[in-house]
């Protein structure tokens, strides 16, 4: 562990804030306030978090219907995206996109994708910029053990390689592609990484539900990728602790598999252990962090709620011609 | 002004474009050419000729030559043209937005609206489309109706060298995605092209080729020269027909349309792609709609039947609209009532 003290509390609470934003929405969807899909990132955070604590506005992602921790993580406003989440005309997307639809291009977050598997070809595509560039900066896709099924993603690893765009392909293996598992959909032993491997690309794997072990696997993906090695990829194993979306029924999952993983998979109770152990943090930090954490998501379901809501005339905002 | 065909006016556009601005870069299949073989880079050029000389000038990195993935090359140039660039992207041909349809229609077509105005996705879709080589169902289709269909895409259809100038320049310097349709049969037709570095058609403004007080015809593309054709043997008998080139499908020019129908009261419409939930059915509803008491016809139109495209020669040109399906299809309007 390298990281001081200033950036161990800042990761832990990007992580802690995107708990808490999932924790709030999984109660205020049975609410019936908010509308739509919504697919929660909890038990994921420490990949997020983990990659984005390492890139700056300059570096792009991509997000998958799951992004709301990508978005987070990388600096999207907590309350401009709940505000989204609730359909406010000031939300992050003026309320045209919602949760699946989020970016920020202000902050190098180039879109969370509702099609799974269609952002791999568009990150290649901003890390083509990234060479044009020169800067050393690079893009990262997200996906799933879902999204590394799709012909796109085939495409995008060959292309990326082809052209040497330094693209890093971030697959979230959680076990589950929406209701199916990753021992039936994913053909190659439930092995992600060895699909990139094979499109001739270096690879990583890595414990997605460790902070640490993520952070320190993307320090030495990215510097490969920045030095001009082309594109990468790495595979964390994590955990999905809600169904793939709010109000699934979760019949597929094992005899109390959700309370074995939040009790051993938990990536911030994970983090706690690890930082007090070493002494780096104490639990009253901690759990300083965590009070402003639920503090932060209780302002922004409080501005949500207040927040402005669009009219009949906004459909028609952010068109080049209406018929 | 210097004479050039519609190819040559194709990748003279992407040349100066590219010179004006370091963020334009050219992506497809073989827009090189010989990547990887003994051959060597630029033993092709692109199929068409229509990148011939760009990778030379401008190098790898500008001119990217792509594996054979068209969801990949759609989807590159919307990430390009996310981080600022702007993308000038060939499917090699037009049939190919099946293969890639995703990108095209969920994707760059929505990322400024979905993501509340704030994303600009400037990429420029260039295709090759419409039949006349007997290449058959799957390399002979005119696709504007399906794009034209789909919220967020601006959709160029040009006719001539200068409107290949023009309105290509255009599409690239726009900041939204511009399908851009190139009529294979048109790549060796030579015209007129103004000079100026900045010349530019604006989108949404149909020109007006043929001038006549009777008939409207409204065509694109190949067919917009049978469409002359017919209006200049009708002109020798006394008959005028206005024969409108739409130039841009999205956005439409329904004023150039409507102020025409209302002089002539009748709208013959002339397209290449198939009839059902098309762009003339939907000029024809326009008219109806909007001009209905100006009419002294119901409208017509003029497209190939409802099949997939034939291979043989015979089989083919049926299939077509020909000068003289148009012709009949001018005179019935007249002889209405």
């Amino acid at each position: 562990m390298q990281l001081s003290r200033e950036a161990l509390l800042r990761a832990y609470r990007q992580m802690k804030v995107i708990r808490e934003f999932e924790e709030r929405l999984h109660v205020e969807i049975m609410t019936g306030e908010i509308a739509g899909f919504t697919h929660l990132y909890s038990g994921q955070e420490a990949v997020a978090v983990g990659v984005c604590e390492h890139l700056d506005t300059d570096d792009k992602i991509i997000s998958t219907h799951r992004g709301h921790g990508h978005c987070l993580a990388k600096g999207c406003a907590v309350d401009a995206m709940m505000k989204e989440i609730w359909g406010s005309r000031d939300g992050l997307c003026k309320g045209k996109g919602g949760s699946m639809h989020i970016a920020d291009v202000d902050v190098g977050m180039l879109g969370a994708n509702g099609i799974v598997g269609a952002g791999a070809p568009i990150a290649v595509g901003a890390a083509l910029a990234a060479k044009l560039d020169g800067k050393g900066k690079v893009s990262i896709t997200f996906s799933g053990d879902g999204a590394c099924n799709q012909g796109t993603t085939f495409e995008a690893m060959n292309f990326a390689v082809v052209t040497q765009a330094p693209c890093i392909f971030v697959f979230e293996n959680n076990h589950y592609s929406e209701h199916t598992g990753v021992e039936y959909a994913v053909g190659t032993q439930q092995d992600i990484a060895s699909r990139a491997e094979a499109f001739g690309m270096k690879v990583w794997r890595a414990d997605g539900t460790d902070f640490f072990a993520v952070h320190d696997t993307m320090r030495e993906v990215l510097d490969h990728v920045r030095a001009g090695n082309g594109p990468a990829a790495v595979e964390f194993d994590t955990e999905r602790f809600f169904g793939h979306f709010e109000g699934d029924p979760q019949r597929y999952r094992g005899e109390g598999e959700l309370d074995r993983i939040r009790a051993t998979r938990d990536c911030l109770k994970k983090f706690r252990e690890s930082v007090t152990a070493a002494k780096l943090l104490t639990d009253a930090d901690l759990d300083a962090v965590d009070t402003d954490a639920l503090d932060a998501i209780e302002a922004a379901v409080a501005a949500a709620r207040a927040a402005a809501r669009p009219t009949a005339e906004d459909v028609l905002a952010d068109v080049y011609i209406a018929y | 002004m210097a004479q050039m065909m519609y190819r040559e006016a194709v990748v003279s556009t992407i040349a100066e474009e590219m010179a004006r601005d370091p963020n334009v870069v050219v992506l497809g299949e073989d827009v090189v050419g010989g990547m990887g073989t003994p051959g060597g880079p630029e033993a092709i050029g692109g199929i068409w000729s229509t990148s011939t000389g760009l990778f030379g000038q401008f190098g790898k990195d500008r001119v990217i030559d792509t594996p054979i993935s068209e969801s990949a090359i759609v989807g590159a140039a919307s990430g390009l043209a996310l981080a600022g660039k702007r993308p000038v992207a060939e499917l090699m041909f037009a049939d190919f937005i099946g293969v890639s349809l995703d990108q095209i229609w969920n994707q760059m077509g929505k990322f400024r609206y979905m993501f509340g105005g704030k994303s600009k996705c400037p990429a420029v879709l260039r295709m090759a489309y419409g039949a006349g080589y007997n290449a058959a169902a799957q390399h002979s289709q005119s696709v504007h109706q399906i794009l034209t269909g789909m919220p967020g895409l601006k959709v160029v259809i040009p006719t001539t060298p200068a409107d290949v100038k023009g309105l290509l320049r255009t599409a690239i310097r726009d900041d939204d995605p511009v399908i851009f349709l190139e009529h294979k049969a048109l790549y060796g037709v030579t015209g007129e092209v103004p000079d100026d570095p900045d010349f530019m058609i604006p989108f949404g403004h149909a020109r007006l080729s043929r001038a006549g007080q009777d008939v409207t015809i409204v065509s694109s593309g190949l067919l917009l020269g049978f469409c002359e054709a017919v209006a200049d043997k009708l002109a020798a008998e006394g008959i005028g027909c206005d024969v409108i080139d739409l130039r841009t499908t999205s956005p439409l020019d329904e004023e150039a349309i409507l102020d025409s129908v209302e002089v002539t009261g009748r709208l013959l419409v002339v397209d290449e792609a198939p009839p059902r939930c098309s762009l003339a059915g939907d000029i024809c509803a326009l008219v109806a709609s909007k001009a209905f008491a100006s009419l002294k016809a119901p409208p017509q139109a003029v497209t190939p039947p409802h099949t997939p495209i034939p291979f043989a020669r015979e089989l083919e040109s049926a299939y077509l609209p020909s000068t003289d399906k148009i012709e009949a299809a001018v005179r019935k309007l007249l002889a209405w009532r």
